[in-house]
């Protein structure tokens, strides 16, 4: 037990996202382990109750709707109750695995008192933390009278005071972890909500959109709850009657609840743990919340303000409600839209500063010494980029907030070739389109799964679902093995050509194919300096890749399934993977464990991206969120909300400023990461979007779809139509304009080829691939 | 729509029969109601649960289509061993089978020997994956390269020019002429309301960038050059190439001024390449064509009735081509024909006007009848059997009578042939079973006797064809639409439609535009007359009808008619299946008839051509008949 107890009291210094995933390991466990009945039966209850805690955890973040609206109780939570709240969850955990030892160990030094109410009682209290119906709360009278029936009182109303309250009518906590107990007559539950969407409809305009956000997450509890509870018939006839009135952009998860008509299949069922686990987010102002909430009290409609408490979350800001159009931009994720206090964390989005780097003479320097006759001479000239950057952005972190690596020779070398390269860089703007360049990959077999290219475009790389991974070069520089290590001793190793003599002359081919994994490859990253390529697959592994060998140096293993994304820093060394079991992280290529993991996304993490700064990490999920990660700590930063699909493509202006996200629905959304805020919506695709790239300088955003097509973006204009003082209000909504098509620059159609991949050559011509589909 | 669509994917599950079918299948009989409605629903569930995992591989395999490596992947996810070895390329073809009340769909697994597996021959090995790169853009504008998809599909053609008067901003229609770049950013024309919206004819520019000057050139050379090989590619090339759009104007404008010229100076020749380049333009499927019909069927038209084709009508074969030009025409009024062009109402005017006339050389009589006859079997029954008799008699004056010339009397027998081919099928069908020569005297005059046979032949082909076919179409499971489609207009009332009466108002509308459509064979005066009042229909399509110089040649043997249009005569056997199967031997057999004609005739070059044409016309069509 010493193990545990060292174990256990670790616990609360762990943060909260780490928290988060073991829970959400846990769920997902057991969500998948439906062949083994016993695991199955094991872990079924203790994910109900970490869903409680995941719970606990977000309203910890922010008041709850009840005390902030009426009692007027600020934001109030914050760091202590946080922690207390983290440690409440331990406890609960130990408690349920019957640790009992490590529990008063971890009370004891954690200076909790020996009686707090929520910890008694049960085995598995926890839920019990959010007890106390509002017992010590001003509003009590008529929050009473509304819970009088509820045999649940909601955790929202009690947290500030949850360690102490007294709990007179002390829920039954097993009610609680069964999160969908019998709250009503099955046959009223249409009457419920039918009377609530005549409510709605009949209020005033500027409200009635606001409200109509209740549908959703109210239609899905309630047919999950008349599910939960063996109504068969009811729930199909509940479905049936109002499936049709919700929104469209729903309509991929209103199928997997169709298919949902027993409890069992609950058990399996990820989209519900997902409904069950975390809290539908809202954003009311206020007046719409007060009316709501006048209703509910006058029709004493118990049902569904229990839904409401128990839920959902209720984000009241004050201020004129938001449009119809306004909260259609931002919803659509599978769990509503992010918290507005998800968004507050500040983001070092600047650009790290450049090394300074000696630049050697321009080509048509020396050139002109070359006529001249003059012999060459090296004279040290400063770089003009080097000595712009000399400013230290205020937004930039700090050079040394995550440790990168150091360059290296060879490092500076391709640098200054970058330099070189970019002063002979095309301007672009909408008057001067960059060309494109399509490598069409033919004989494919619609096997192509990923493409990636390297920076300077001299290497393609591909992935295919049948387990390789293949290696092209598109310069006439053919692709060379090192020498075996025999070959190698007989080099003459003080020569200035020894990077030549290693190569084996014999190898040298135009591509070249890697084995190693045993599944599809999603994923696909070269590193920065061209010496590793990283790919991700099916089978649940990252394998890192020489160049220099073209053999596999690492297989990383974590996710136990597949893997669909991976992004090298683009500072090298640390990379990104995301997968199936929707959790992302992070890597070293030294270290075989991840070194962050990060935990949030209810669904898939699809596509991954590093910031190019290398200090955050963007992921994409099929819960149709994007999440900005801080590497350093591994906190969620960013939520943003509002695609309609699954993320496939996520992409960084340069500047780092901005994000581009690229759905299935055929959208590109922009966002201002350090206001955290959507910003434009470019519309125009028909189909998903695989790739989305910025020009070098951030003027052209290029967009390759599943539609066949190429699409170009005014960058800049969509960056500078943006008003910036609106931020400063901070409600969180902008009012985008459909201005698509005049951002829209050009659209290049190819012939049956899929656009998976773009990258903009270090000129600014876009190379464009994919598979030829005859 | 979409209420309606949910409610329909929440009711979806797996039929309780589907149930006891499988549990019989393992083994297990008996199985109870109750279990089977349980088991079906938690089925059900399950499948749809795999098929949401497997349509995540399926957006990550970057693909439309689900595979059962998808299926299998979604499986691997639950913990579920994947189904080995069930590997499908492209559908899974199921197999239906029905008995005792129970309708089953199931998939046929084969038991393979071994053995046979490893004494196969290796198959081919696939190519292997490559790189090609080529320019999608340049600065902006895409080239039309073959790479690159047409820069204006078919659709975007016709809305070009059917589009009526768009509303248009002053001024702006400029900008966006130039502002040629965006061309693929649909303009935001339209949405504005201002005063002052002018309406205006979108202007379509045709402008050949240097390269295209140089194909158009190279392929209107190889088309009438001497060099056939070339010839060939290049209509391969018409026929397939997606980027013609903007040269098509130009093509249209060589096509129509080279026949012009050419009939002047019977040059058959040149007119044959005409034809096929017509044809080969017919057949791409990005082109839309409807904009160059009044260019190119004045063309082929001429090409069918023109007097004078050769400069020795004698001995060569312009028949061929004006057989040829007649497909043609039909093949166009079958895909362009509208209700509002009404062309195949026009041309049939056009071709009753001048094979009514009694001054009508032969050769012109010829073409009429071909381009009415190939318009299908009702154009025939309403148009061209009234008339045999009054035709007969003329052939027969002709070719009993003082001989006049010999090229009226080559006419005359070559319309003789034509009439006998079309006509038999028509009357197989149409007429009740015993043939008898003098009841035919009597109907059709002149060419009775003859036609006689020339039916019982038919009737015998065809019940013999209806066998074969009955015999094929049995291991005949798959449809071939192409063949219905491509041959609909001569099967059309191939069946057993009843034919519908139409009224003739005396309108330009008298004709169905359809050939399809069957119509009753009505009294031919009245009909006549009206087609007298719409002479002024086709006044725009101009013949060069020049004089015919007249030389005795040799007699050419009967054409020997093999089949008609085949097995479609067994007026019994009204399945559409066996149309579908006989089409092609229609075309084989035309293919025949013109064979049997070639050794005797005076081969010349553009003879030659002409078979070229025959067989390029029915490609496959040796494929597609069944024995």
């Amino acid at each position: 037990t010493h193990d545990l107890i060292l174990h256990g009291s670790c616990f609360p210094f762990l943060n909260l996202a780490h928290a988060h995933f073991i829970f959400k390991m846990a769920a997902v466990q057991g969500g998948l382990a439906d062949t083994n009945e016993e695991k199955d039966i094991k872990t079924e209850p203790s994910s109900d109750g970490f869903g409680n805690n995941n719970a606990n955890d977000g309203r910890v973040l922010s008041t709850s709707p009840g005390s902030s609206a009426s009692a007027g109780i600020n934001k109030s939570a914050t760091g202590a109750p946080e922690d207390q709240q983290t440690l409440l969850a331990v406890l609960q955990f130990l408690r349920k695995n019957k640790l009992t030892e490590s529990v008063e160990i971890l009370r004891r030094e954690a200076g909790l008192p020996e009686d707090s109410p929520e910890l008694k009682g049960s085995d598995s209290s926890g839920a019990g933390s959010g007890g106390a119906a509002g017992s010590g709360d001003k509003e009590g009278g008529d929050a009473s009278s509304l819970l009088s029936r509820v045999t649940i009182s909601s955790s929202a109303v009690a947290q500030t005071s949850s360690v102490t309250a007294a709990g007179e009518d002390q829920p039954d906590v097993n009610v609680v972890l069964s999160a969908y107990n019998q709250q009503g007559d099955p046959p009223l539950y249409q009457v419920y909500y039918s009377g609530l969407k005549k409510f709605i409809e009949s209020v005033l305009d500027c409200h009635r959109a606001e409200l109509s956000q209740l549908f959703y997450p109210l239609f899905v509890h309630m047919y999950l709850e008349l599910v939960y509870n063996n109504h068969e018939s009811e729930a199909k006839a509940f479905f049936e009657k109002f499936s049709g009135d919700q929104e469209c952009y729903y309509e991929d998860d209103l199928r997997v609840l169709s298919s949902l008509s027993k409890r069992e299949h609950m058990r399996g069922n990820e989209t519900l743990m997902d409904f069950r686990t975390s809290k539908f987010v809202l954003r009311i102002s206020r007046d719409s919340y007060q009316l709501l909430k006048r209703h509910l009290q006058e029709r004493q409609n118990n049902q569904i303000w229990n839904i409401i408490q128990e839920h959902l979350y209720i984000d009241i800001f004050d201020g004129m409600p938001r449009s119809k159009g306004q909260i259609d931009a931002m919803s659509g994720s599978l769990a509503g839209e992010g918290k507005r206090e998800a968004n507050k964390a500040k983001v070092y989005y600047g650009l790290l500063k450049e090394p300074e780097i000696e630049l050697p003479l321009d080509d048509e320097d020396e050139e002109a010494e070359n006529e001249e006759g003059k012999p060459k001479k090296k004279k040290p000239k400063k770089d003009s980029m080097g000595s712009k950057s000399k400013k230290q952005d205020p937004n930039a972190p700090s050079q040394t907030r995550i440790p990168l690596p150091e360059l290296k020779d060879s490092d500076k070398l391709d640098k200054i070739m970058y330099m070189k390269e970019a002063t002979k860089r095309i301007r672009l703007g909408p008057d001067n389109l960059p060309s494109i360049c399509f490598y069409s990959f033919l004989n494919a077999y619609q096997g192509l799964t990923a493409v990636d290219f390297t920076d300077d475009s001299s290497l393609i790389a591909g992935g295919f679902a049948d387990s390789t991974v293949r290696v092209w070069s598109v310069t006439p520089k053919k692709l060379r093995k090192v020498k075996s290590a025999a070959d190698l001793n007989l080099i003459d190793k003080e020569s200035d050509d020894v990077l030549e003599r290693i190569m084996d002359e014999k190898t040298a081919s135009e591509s070249k194919i890697l084995y190693g994994h045993s599944g599809p490859v999603y994923g696909i990253s070269f590193s920065p300096d061209r010496n590793y390529l990283l790919s991700s697959s099916e089978d649940g592994t990252v394998r890192l890749w020489s160049l220099q060998t073209f053999t596999c140096l690492v297989g990383y293993k974590g996710h136990n399934y597949p893997v669909w994304d991976t992004h090298f820093s683009p500072h090298g060394y640390y990379f990104v993977s995301g997968g199936h079991d929707r959790v992302a992280r992070l890597w070293a290529t030294d270290h075989y464990q991840p070194l962050r993991m990060f935990s949030g996304h209810l669904a898939d993490v699809t596509c991954t991206r590093f910031h190019p700064n290398s200090n955050y990490v963007a992921t994409g999920s099929s819960d149709r969120t994007i999440r900005l990660w801080d590497v350093l700590n591994g906190n969620c930063v960013r939520i943003f909300t509002g695609h309609k699909g699954p993320i496939h493509a996520l992409a960084f202006s340069p500047n780092g400023k901005f994000l581009a996200s690229g759905a299935t629905d055929g959208r590109v959304l922009l966002w201002d990461i350090g206001h955290g805020l959507m910003i434009g919506e470019l519309k125009g695709h028909t189909d998903t979007i695989y790739s989305l790239r910025f020009s070098r300088d951030g003027e052209i955003l290029a967009s390759g779809s599943m539609d066949n097509t190429v699409r170009l973006w005014d960058a800049m204009k969509a960056f500078d139509d943006l008003e910036t003082d609106d931020f400063t209000a901070a409600t969180g909504h902008v009012h985008l304009q459909d201005n698509s098509q005049e951002l829209l620059l050009g659209t290049y159609m190819s012939k049956s080829t899929p656009v998976i991949h773009l990258h903009f050559t270090r000129r600014n011509l876009l190379l464009a691939t994919g598979a030829y589909n005859p | 729509m979409a209420e309606e669509r949910r409610q329909k994917q929440c009711s979806v599950s797996l039929p309780t029969e589907s149930m006891k079918a499988m549990a019989e299948s393992v083994g297990v009989g008996q199985l109870q109601e109750e279990s089977c409605a349980a088991l079906s629903e938690e089925v059900s569930y399950r499948i749809k649960e795999i098929a949401q995992d497997a349509l995540k591989f399926m957006r990550h395999g970057k693909r439309r289509k689900l595979t059962t490596n998808d299926i299998d992947n979604a499986l691997k996810l639950k913990n579920v061993e994947p189904l080995y070895g069930f590997q499908s390329q492209e559908f899974i073809p199921f197999r239906f089978a029905s008995g005792g009340g129970r309708e089953l769909y199931f998939y046929e697994e084969k038991e393979v020997d071994l053995s046979d597996i490893i004494n196969t021959p290796l198959p081919r090995v696939p190519l292997d994956v490559s790189l090609k790169a080529h320019w999608l853009s340049i600065e902006g504008v895409q080239p039309s390269i073959p790479e690159n998809p047409p820069p204006a599909p078919k659709e975007q053609q016709k809305v070009e020019s059917t589009e009526p008067l768009k509303v248009v901003k002053p001024g702006q229609e400029e900008e966006g002429t130039i502002q040629g770049k965006s061309q693929g950013a649909t303009p935001a024309d339209g949405k504005g309301k201002d005063k002052g919206l002018i309406r205006l004819k979108p202007r379509s520019t045709h402008e050949l960038s240097v390269e295209q000057q140089l194909y158009y050139k190279e392929i209107t050379e190889a088309c009438v050059g001497s060099c056939e090989a070339k010839r060939a590619e290049a209509l391969q090339s018409i026929a397939t190439d997606p980027g013609l759009y903007q040269m098509l104007p130009r093509f249209s404008t060589f096509i129509s001024e080279g026949v012009r010229v050419n009939v002047v100076q019977n040059n058959l020749a040149l007119l044959i390449y005409l034809m096929r380049m017509v044809k080969a333009l017919m057949d791409n499927p990005t082109l839309y064509l409807e904009k160059y019909l009044h260019e190119l069927i004045p063309a082929v038209v001429t090409c069918i009735v023109s007097k004078q084709l050769c400069l020795r009508p004698d001995v060569d074969n312009h028949w061929a081509l004006r057989d040829f030009a007649a497909r043609l025409m039909a093949q166009s009024c079958k895909t362009f024909s509208t209700t509002t062009n009404n062309i195949q109402s026009r041309i049939t005017k056009t071709f009753t006007k001048s094979w009514l006339d009694d001054k009508t050389q032969w050769t012109t009589r010829y073409g009429c009848i071909a381009g009415l006859a190939e318009l299908g079997p009702d154009v025939i029954k309403t148009l061209i059997l009234p008339r045999l008799t009054v035709e007969g008699a003329r052939i027969k004056a002709v070719m009993e009578g003082p001989v006049v010339s010999n090229i009226d009397k080559i006419g005359a027998d070559h319309v003789q042939s034509l009439l006998l081919k079309h006509c038999a099928s028509v009357i197989a069908k149409i007429r009740p079973q015993p043939d008898n020569m003098e009841q035919y005297r009597t109907d059709y005059g002149y060419l009775g006797p003859m036609l006689c046979s020339h039916v019982m032949k038919a009737r015998t082909q065809a019940a013999l064809q209806a066998q074969q076919v009955n015999r094929t179409t049995l291991t005949i499971t798959q449809p071939r639409p192409t063949l219905t489609v491509s041959q609909s207009g001569l099967s059309g009332s191939a069946g057993s439609r009843t034919p519908s009466i139409i009224k003739v108002p005396s309108s330009l509308t008298l004709m169905t535009p359809r050939p399809g459509t069957p119509s009753q064979p009505s009294p031919p005066a009245t009909k006549y007359i009206v087609m007298a009042t719409s002479a002024g229909a086709s006044s725009t399509q101009q013949y060069e009808f020049t004089s015919v110089s007249f030389a005795t040649s040799t007699l050419q043997p009967l054409v020997k008619l093999e089949s008609g249009s085949g097995p479609g005569l067994t007026s019994s056997r009204p399945m559409q299946k066996y149309i579908v199967v006989s089409l092609p031997s229609s075309a084989s057999s035309s293919l025949e008839t013109k064979s049997s004609v070639l050794p005797t005739s005076i081969s010349t070059t553009p003879l030659e051509a002409a078979m070229k044409l025959d067989r390029s016309e029915s490609p496959g069509a040796s494929t597609q008949s069944p024995h």
